[in-house]
């Protein structure tokens, strides 16, 4: 009886105005058969934490057009870490440079995508990396 | 998991947010773990109070849930709320957008907030609720409340779930007699025409009022107040939450508590025996095969069903006839 889902919470940080990016791939993760949270514009990285520990989340995706990339997504890590959330799958996107995607992705991040990426790769990353993580957990127990 | 790290039921009545989380999502998943959970923290479980808040697709449920979370804590109770959207029937997945109206609760530690997708289920309410509120009463909350899916007509699951029943309305969706049809007024306890500040409400008012008056009157019902509102302006949120504490008060004179408690437990034990139904017998015990050989060995589908249902009848056991009648209410 194994009726478990792919639970995500789609978060943004900062300052900037535009959630059509986020909101897009909110809908894309619902429609390959997620339950998505999306929490709105203007997230503290606390709430984002905070949301992320209530709704029990197996994926945070980070979205943030504003440059404070740098900033923010490893303020957003460490609060997940501060509730024992390591074990989420902490991804992000938005206008990010190829150097600062790979400084997230050796710092807590397991992918970054950048502008452009199809929004369906993005669910089969998440839908793959789950899959073996399940695995993973079925084998271990 | 070794023996030194503390259980989930240890994390959840030690009041660790995270152990709740993850109860809850046991509930969701029907995870093999969760009936020994429930067993261990179940001695915790029935204080807390539980609101059921429902009403059309837009009415402002989610509003006047995050409105009346913030009075009560103002009274300083805590509050545990559940919020219910549809999972799509074609792929599964769910847009779970209630708490975007709530989140300004999110730092406060006397609110935990959970959105549950209804996973098929079809009457406002997901499988799991009754079980989540359950594992939300033993950590603690003094309110529970629901809210349910945007619901047109009969999606009353929420009865079977809540102490007391919230009927959300407002102008513009549809006049009074249109809530008296859909069956709305049946399931409420306390109703609630938001959007005051939108003309028309208190020609709805009057309406529902009347309405009530000629359901209930002089049979000895509970009558259920009717509560105008502007939950965007937060406005009558006092007189609202005086109606569902009249309610509760109305429930726990007399023993009228412990009996609609005993229903839901009754409508709970028939849910989780439906679904061991499905899959101990229909799967694990061979009748999907064995109905597949009725329908061949029968006319009609319903002379199959008759047939199956003669030989399971007969083989319960003789003495829960008699149980049936000393249990009679
Ligand atoms: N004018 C007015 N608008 C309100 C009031 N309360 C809520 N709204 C608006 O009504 C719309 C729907 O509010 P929600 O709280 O999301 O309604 P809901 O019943 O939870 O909706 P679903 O969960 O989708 O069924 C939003 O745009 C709110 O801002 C009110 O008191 N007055
Ligand atoms: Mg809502």
């Amino acid at each position: 009886m194994n009726q478990r889902k792919i639970r995500v919470l789609i978060g943004k940080p900062g300052l900037d105005g535009h959630d059509r990016g986020a909101k897009t791939v909110a809908s894309v993760l619902r429609d390959n058969g997620m339950e998505v949270i999306y929490t709105g514009l203007h997230k503290t990285p606390a709430m984002i934490a905070e949301t992320a520990l209530q709704e029990d989340v197996d994926v945070v995706g980070l979205s943030i057009l504003s440059g404070a990339h740098m900033e923010l997504f490893p303020r957003v890590r460490e609060e997940l870490h501060n509730r024992g959330l390591d074990h989420v799958l902490l991804v992000g996107g938005g206008i990010i440079p190829a150097d600062d995607m790979a400084a997230l992705e050796s710092n807590g991040f397991t992918k970054l995508f950048g502008p452009g990426t199809h929004t369906e790769d993005i669910a089969r990353f998440i839908q793959g990396e789950m899959e073996k993580r399940w695995a993973k957990e079925a084998a271990d127990a | 998991m070794n023996s030194q790290q503390p259980s989930l039921a240890q994390g959840l009545l030690a009041g660790q947010r995270g152990a709740l989380a993850r109860a809850i999502t046991w509930a969701e998943n029907a995870d093999r773990r969760f009936p020994q959970l429930l067993e261990d923290v179940y001695a915790a479980v029935g204080r807390s109070h539980r609101l059921g808040v429902t009403g059309p697709p837009g009415a402002g449920k989610s509003t006047l849930v995050n409105q009346l979370a913030r009075h009560l804590r103002e009274l300083e109770r805590t509050v545990g709320i559940l919020a219910v959207d549809p999972s799509s029937p074609f792929t599964g997945g769910a847009l779970l957008g209630d708490r975007i109206r709530m989140e300004e609760r999110t730092l406060d530690p006397g609110v935990f907030i959970r959105s549950m997708a209804s996973r098929g289920s079809r009457g406002g309410l997901a499988r799991a609720t009754v079980d989540a509120f359950d594992v939300m009463d033993a950590f603690g909350f003094d309110q529970l409340i629901v809210e349910t899916v945007g619901v047109g007509q009969a999606e009353y699951d929420v009865v079977g779930a809540a102490d007391t029943v919230l009927v959300v309305l407002c102008p513009g969706a549809g006049d009074g007699v249109q809530a008296m049809k859909s069956g709305l007024l049946e399931v409420a306890d306390v109703l609630c025409i938001n959007k005051a500040d939108l003309p028309g409400a208190d020609r709805m008012v009057a309406d529902l009022e009347e309405a009530v008056h000629i359901r209930t009157a002089g049979k000895g019902l509970w009558m259920p107040p009717v509560v105008s509102v502007s939950a965007g302006t937060d406005q009558g949120l006092d007189g609202l939450l005086e109606a569902i504490q009249s309610h509760r008060a109305w429930l726990e004179a007399e023993g009228r508590l412990q009996l609609s408690r005993q229903e839901q437990r009754l409508d709970q034990v028939q849910r989780v025996l439906r679904e061991g139904f499905d899959h101990a017998i229909w799967e694990g015990r061979g009748l999907e095969g064995y109905a597949r050989a009725m329908i061949k060995a029968s006319r009609t589908p319903h002379g199959a069903a008759e047939r199956i249902l003669e030989q399971l009848k007969a083989a319960l056991p003789s003495e829960w006839a008699q149980v049936q009648e000393e249990t009679q209410p």
